[in-house]
């Protein structure tokens, strides 16, 4: 008997090994083949959000002979469920969950789910924050949502352009650009308290500001001395510096460690993406052969990857490795890439119509679903992380 | 199925393992979730819904009064704007240009005599793009094709003080539709005359 239990041990650390470390292999490329798993039991509010936030980190929903989890249970006055190895004929979870919503509760089970099957955080219960324009133009305004799109609420009252929302990590509070003073300027907002405050609001362009991981810092893209270039200061505005120096730089995007800041430029006649100490310094410009004219880069919360959007024509969300000499990869139609928490998972916006949608994409499967839209014409969602 | 062929041999192992052992099964356990609102990185941030932004103050201050080679904005404080004076003087530029075109001078020689000819105006020029350019992107174009109308108007003689520069990015064309017609109607700077304030 005590022998048959340290073999077990033995098979499941070997078992975990193993699926660690292919796990490790495939995410060093694009277009792998999704986890199967099988659903039952659930019926509408709960198998929507299941399906949806498990598409998006990987798991695709097939016929139970053909899964290699099976997901069963109920959503029926609230959610259980249980998810079994099916290979391993061996029970992962089995739980039930209380309060909140419906939803939340689903969301919370997908998040045990991949925690179980991949050893990841899921980003279930993540939010977003986009801009949402009545007419696919003009004025609009700064919206907060589930990551999925549900349970949107507008946090703005400007009835003016507004842009660029980011969010200060591990805190309730965005950054945003607004012209509710008749110029693009740069608000801090509190999400907690409902206050906010100009952070950047010089003469001329003030706008698509991005937080340091460490909250501490801010960078953004200024005209203030004649022509957009990207500049930080403190989270409070102050210590303000000029970091570079280009004819057409945009998009500023921090490293996870603090210590670069990727951003758009051009660099002999091409568009270009480009590193730069975040302190300022010499310019590091980046491969992007085979994606041109590359704009909004968004640097993954594991340093791993930039995502970027290539215009060739038409747009293109594209992921490349930060480091190194690897060339970027082309993934789906879209815009505005932003990276969830889990550094798999990209929010877009993408055209339907003459309108923009918010999107979420698996990196790894290219799986994507379209999400709740909130009013008109939604754009530059950004993931809080 | 890669993993699926490697760790399979694996699985009918532990599974035969287990079938010895017998089958565990992990008890029911409940998670109670609480409040309405989502994990915004730190848990502790739970304050139920978000409270709605107050209304805008317009005593909120910025930090600095701008002080760069740019003109301080306070000093076009409650203009009155005038968008139909130059309203004839849009100049358009190419796809993904903020060059100025050579065909554009007339109308920046009557954009700078009407600055001359009225000493107490200002100007307000606005850059715009057509939708064929990512958002942050374009709120630069914009900028910057305002800057070089603003350049173009200093070489025809108005001090650029006198001058404030504003991007629209892609967010307020003049024409909203999709094709080349109206892309080469949406890449313009448009001129705004600023009028002194009443009482002034």
């Amino acid at each position: 008997m005590k022998k048959n239990l340290l073999l077990t041990i033995a098979l499941l650390a070997l078992n975990f090994s193993r699926a660690q470390e292919i796990n490790i292999e495939h995410t060093s490329t694009f277009g792998q083949k999704p986890v199967p798993v099988a659903l039952s039991g659930f019926t509408g509010e709960g198998a929507e959000v299941l399906k949806f936030d498990l598409t998006v980190q990987g798991f695709s929903f097939v016929a139970p002979d053909q899964a290699q989890y099976l997901i069963s249970g109920t959503d029926a006055g609230g959610v259980s469920g249980t998810l079994t190895d099916k290979f391993a004929k061996r029970q992962l979870l089995s739980r039930s969950y209380n309060g909140a919503s419906l939803r939340r509760q689903a969301h919370a089970f997908a998040d045990d789910i991949v925690q179980a099957v991949q050893n990841l955080k899921g980003i279930g219960q993540t939010k977003i924050a986009f801009k949402a324009q009545p007419n696919s133009a003009g004025a609009g305004e700064i919206y907060v949502a589930d990551f999925d799109g549900h349970g949107a609420q507008r946090i703005t009252t400007d009835g003016a352009i507004v842009a660029k929302p980011a969010w200060v990590p591990g805190r309730l509070a965005l950054y945003y650009t607004s012209y509710a003073r008749g110029n693009p300027d740069i608000f801090y907002h509190s999400l907690s308290s409902g206050q906010r405050r100009v952070v950047a609001g010089y003469s001329g362009l003030n706008t698509s500001a991005a937080v340091s991981p460490d909250g501490a810092k801010v960078a953004m893209v200024l005209s203030k001395t004649g022509s957009p270039n990207i500049w930080v200061c403190n989270a409070d505005g102050t210590g303000l510096k000029q970091i570079t120096h280009g004819d057409e730089d945009s998009s500023p995007t921090w490293s996870p460690d603090g210590n670069w800041i990727c951003f758009a430029t051009k660099h002999n006649e091409r568009r270009r993406l480009a590193k730069i100490p975040a302190g300022g310094g010499t310019v590091q410009y980046l491969n992007t052969a085979g994606a041109p004219n590359p704009t909004e880069p968004d640097w993954s919360p594991d340093g791993k990857w930039i995502a970027f959007t290539s215009q060739m024509g038409d747009f293109n969300i594209c992921v490349m490795p930060a480091a190194g000499s690897g060339t970027p990869t082309v993934l789906v139609s879209g815009q505005n890439p932003s990276w969830a928490p889990n550094s798999r998972t990209l929010i877009f916006n993408r055209s339907l119509g003459y309108r923009q949608i918010l999107s979420v994409l698996d990196v790894f499967t290219k799986q994507y679903k379209d999400c709740a839209r909130a009013t008109g014409s939604n754009s530059q969602p950004a993931w809080a992380k | 199925m890669k993993m699926n062929r490697i760790v399979f041999p694996l699985a009918l192992a532990l599974a035969a393992t287990l079938a010895t052992t017998g089958c565990k099964r992990t008890p029911i356990k409940t998670t109670i979730i609480p409040g309405q609102y989502g994990v915004v990185g730190n848990p502790g941030d739970n304050p139920g819904t978000i409270p709605s932004a107050p209304p805008f103050n317009p005593n909120d201050q910025p930090v600095d009064k701008g002080g760069g080679p740019l003109a301080n904005r306070d000093e076009f404080e409650g203009m009155i704007k005038d968008p139909a004076a130059l309203a004839a003087n849009t100049i358009h530029f190419a796809f993904d240009s903020a060059a100025i075109k050579k065909s554009e001078k007339d109308n920046l020689v009557a954009v700078a005599s009407a600055l001359k000819s009225s000493l107490n105006d200002k100007l307000l020029i606005e850059g715009n793009c057509d939708e064929r350019g990512t958002d942050e992107y374009n709120r630069a174009l914009g900028e910057r094709r305002a800057l070089a109308a603003r350049e173009a108007l200093a070489k025809l003689g108005v001090s650029p003080d006198r001058i404030r520069t504003l991007s629209n990015g892609k967010d307020k064309p003049a024409d909203t539709g999709h094709d080349e017609s109206a892309w080469g109607k949406n890449r313009n700077d448009t001129f705004i005359l600023l009028h002194p304030k009443a009482g002034v």
